[in-house]
């Protein structure tokens, strides 16, 4: 997709006054926070889950070399072909290449951010095979020609009434007349659309949630068994994933699947949770001839050792995407990149550069809710401000900020300055204020009276006061 | 120093932190922070060489800056026995914020570290660390509690408001729907998103209208300006304070909105 985070301010102001997608966002706070405080609370261990997850994490990013080296020996081990992209064209060209080796024409798709990452469907398009997202949210906006707006609810930001609409208007096999007025029979017609597209499929495309080193498992969770389905049913299974999703062990996998659906959706597991190891086997009743992973960088390795290394512990749950209020208000389109929200805020400069991206690390009150929900406990907060620091280093800070922030510094690096300052400027600001106490309008303060008034100071400052109050009592003792 | 040693040698030497904007803005937080400090045994010291905590610069990625005020900070409170500040946004940026700008500096690491196990927020510190469970106060009214994002989460500041709040005579408790959501503030934030911010803020002036309390308090100044301002503007009657005005029984000066519109 079009990078537009540079433009995140018009997107968001824009997506203030959609009204469409500030009810269906009403849906993220609704649904998703309680649902998970409520799992969160069955579970007395859940934080002790997230530290020993985080620790499992930790431990692989200190040994990230050594595990995927064991990773790909397995994979080989049972039959399965590992392919090392160091950027996202190099995992388009891998991928391109196996599906022309594979002679498709179509290729089914599981529902995955890193193709997403890599613009892996327009790639396929471009070179005549016909990608097919199965994911239902995926699916919808594959027909709208739109981006996911959050990473696992793609479609969170549409209500029924339009997802009907495009159901008909692409549909037009199906009859005119029929019901479409539930979100069950929205999800019957695209079974039943889905269907037929499995068995054409030549290729099937996941993402991978984990890649197991023990035994070169790829690992994929979803609620409507699509993947299953892309995975099994094509005569090729292509998993592309990124670096940072190996685990050790099987058993740490079942750990961190404990605090994954939990955090996403608030349920305890999701419904399907695939585990692939390698290609149909002779004893095997179904399952692919060929299984390919296409391990991807693109900037990971790069982030390794910097304090953005803790971003690679991120397990994709969205849940700091569904506690932000940022998000909340906003979407996940606004923020004009892969992945929005605050793990987007942190990963997408990693990926992109700070020079397009600066404004998503800006975007957040610190509000600190983020970290709060994170299963993997990431300081996103922290590091986001890491990528405000860049951004100031290097000058790249809009200039009205900088300006203001240094004006601002220079008085408070001065204290004697400050007090003189202000012991004038503030009194002054009090009677201007006037009786209401407050201004409607200040200049060089739109930002804050375009929608709030401002209250007016009380009177003196409180250093005035204070030093008056001590200078009497002293004189009293005298 | 501990609190045991400090009593030994009399009262509590307590640094007023009293905030920027508590000092440009509102005055009477900082004598009611006095107040209940006062009250709680301790001796209170405003040290004039405060301005800011550094976060204006900190937060907009200016290390340079921050730590220059950092250092001015420690100095001018090094010798006190606690630092307390009225807003848990700027206590935490003393006691959590601060030893980072100094990891790996000989001089100052430790320094940074000793001072901040000192720091405290005004309502934990009370609580906390004096042990108070009763202000004395008494206010007849309705009053509902934002719980301001810095010192909930980054200083566990939940229940202490609300339990010395239950002991003010009169005081009823309306509870708002989202009380831990964030209002919209952030600092910077409010200026540099100011479409965001409001349609934040929006939401939090509609739980608070719909909580029926009359009186909305928190703890950090930042957040209780922009939320009284957004009330104000929409003519809501709703009167906002410090909650330190609250329990140090000090209302006769006139809320920061509400009351004559």
């Amino acid at each position: 997709m079009e990078l537009t985070a540079k433009h995140f301010k018009a997107n968001a102001s824009k997506a203030l006054v959609d009204a469409q997608l500030q009810k269906a966002l009403g849906n993220v706070e609704k649904g998703f926070i309680g649902k998970r405080q409520k799992s969160v609370d069955a579970l007395p261990e859940f934080d002790a889950l997230r530290d020993s997850s985080r620790d499992i994490k930790n431990h692989v990013l200190e040994h990230l070399d050594l595990y995927l080296e064991e990773y790909e020996a397995k994979v080989t081990a049972s039959g399965g072909i590992v392919h090392w992209a160091e950027t996202a064209e190099d995992a388009r060209r891998i991928v391109l290449a196996i599906c022309k080796k594979a002679n498709a024409r179509t290729v089914t798709k599981g529902k995955s951010m890193i193709t997403e990452e890599i613009a892996l469907n327009d790639h396929l398009e471009a070179n005549g095979i016909e990608p097919v997202e199965t994911d239902l949210g995926e699916y919808i906006i594959q027909l709208r020609g739109e981006h996911p707006s959050h990473i696992i609810a793609p479609a969170v930001h549409l209500n029924k009434e339009q997802v009907e609409s495009d159901f008909r208007r692409v549909h037009t096999h199906l009859p005119e007349g029929r019901d479409l007025s539930e979100p069950v029979s929205l999800l019957s017609e695209a079974r039943e659309v889905l269907r037929q597209r499995y068995f054409a499929a030549d290729v099937g495309i996941t993402g991978a949630n984990f890649l197991v080193a023990e035994t070169g498992s790829s690992v994929i969770v979803t609620n409507e068994g699509n993947g299953d389905l892309t995975q099994t049913l094509g005569k090729v299974h292509v998993v592309v994933a990124s670096i940072e999703k190996i685990v050790p062990t099987l058993e740490d996998t079942s750990q961190i699947l404990r605090v994954l659906a939990r955090s996403a959706t608030g349920q305890d597991m999701s419904v399907y949770t695939t585990f692939s190891t390698g290609p149909k086997r002779h004893e095997d009743p179904d399952g692919p001839d060929e299984y390919h992973v296409v391990l991807l960088d693109n900037g990971r390795s790069e982030m390794i050792g910097t304090e953005y290394q803790d971003m690679l512990r991120c397990i994709r749950c969205g849940a700091c995407m569904n506690h932000c209020p940022v998000y909340h208000v906003v979407g996940g389109h606004a923020y004009g990149s892969v992945y929005p929200g605050p793990m987007g805020a942190v990963l997408t400069p990693s990926l992109n550069g700070i020079e397009e991206t600066g404004q998503l690390p800006n975007a957040s009150t610190f509000c600190g809710r983020c970290e709060e929900v994170c299963p993997m406990r990431i300081p996103l907060p922290k590091m986001m401000r890491h990528w405000r620091e860049r951004e100031f280093e290097r000058n790249l800070t809009p200039s009205v900020a900088r300006y203001g922030l240094k004006f601002w510094a220079f008085f408070a690096k001065r204290p004697k300055l400050y007090r003189f300052a202000a012991s004038f400027g503030i009194p002054i600001l009090s009677v201007l204020g006037g009786s209401t106490r407050r201004f409607r309008s200040m200049p060089m303060a739109g930002g804050w009276t375009r929608y709030r008034d401002l209250p007016a100071p009380e009177g003196r400052t409180f250093q005035q006061q204070w030093a008056q109050r001590e200078t009497l009592k002293q004189e009293a003792k005298q | 120093m501990t609190l045991a040693n400090s009593e030994a040698a009399g009262q509590p030497r307590v640094g007023l932190f009293a905030t920027c904007l508590v000092d440009l803005f509102r005055p009477s937080v900082g004598f009611a922070s006095a107040k209940l400090l006062q009250q709680a045994g301790c001796e209170v010291h405003v040290p004039v060489a405060q301005t800011c905590c550094g976060q204006p610069a900190y937060n907009t990625g200016d290390r340079a800056d921050t730590r220059e005020i950092a250092e001015q900070v420690i100095e001018a409170f090094e010798e006190f026995d606690f630092v307390v500040a009225p807003s848990g946004s700027c206590a935490s940026m003393l006691k959590k914020h601060y030893p980072g700008l100094f990891k790996g500096d000989a001089k100052w690491e430790e320094r940074a570290q000793r001072f901040s196990d000192k720091c405290h927020e005004l309502i934990s510190f009370l609580t906390d660390v004096m042990m108070v469970r009763d202000t004395g106060a008494a206010l007849e009214a309705k009053v509902t509690y934002h719980d301001s994002c810095s010192g909930l989460r980054e200083l566990g500041i939940k229940q202490q408001p609300r339990k010395l709040l239950g002991n003010v005579d009169g005081v009823k408790m309306h509870e708002m729907k989202d009380s831990d959501v964030c209002c919209g503030f952030g600092g910077t934030f409010c200026v540099k998103y100011s479409d965001v911010s409001n349609a934040i803020v929006t939401k939090k002036v509609d739980n608070i209208d719909a909580s029926g309390a009359e009186l909305l308090l928190a703890g950090d100044l930042g957040c209780l300006m922009n939320m009284a301002g957004k009330l104000k503007r929409q003519g809501s009657d709703v009167e906002v304070r410090h909650v330190a005005e609250v329990l140090a029984g000090m209302t006769s000066q006139p809320p920061i909105a509400g009351s004559g519109k």
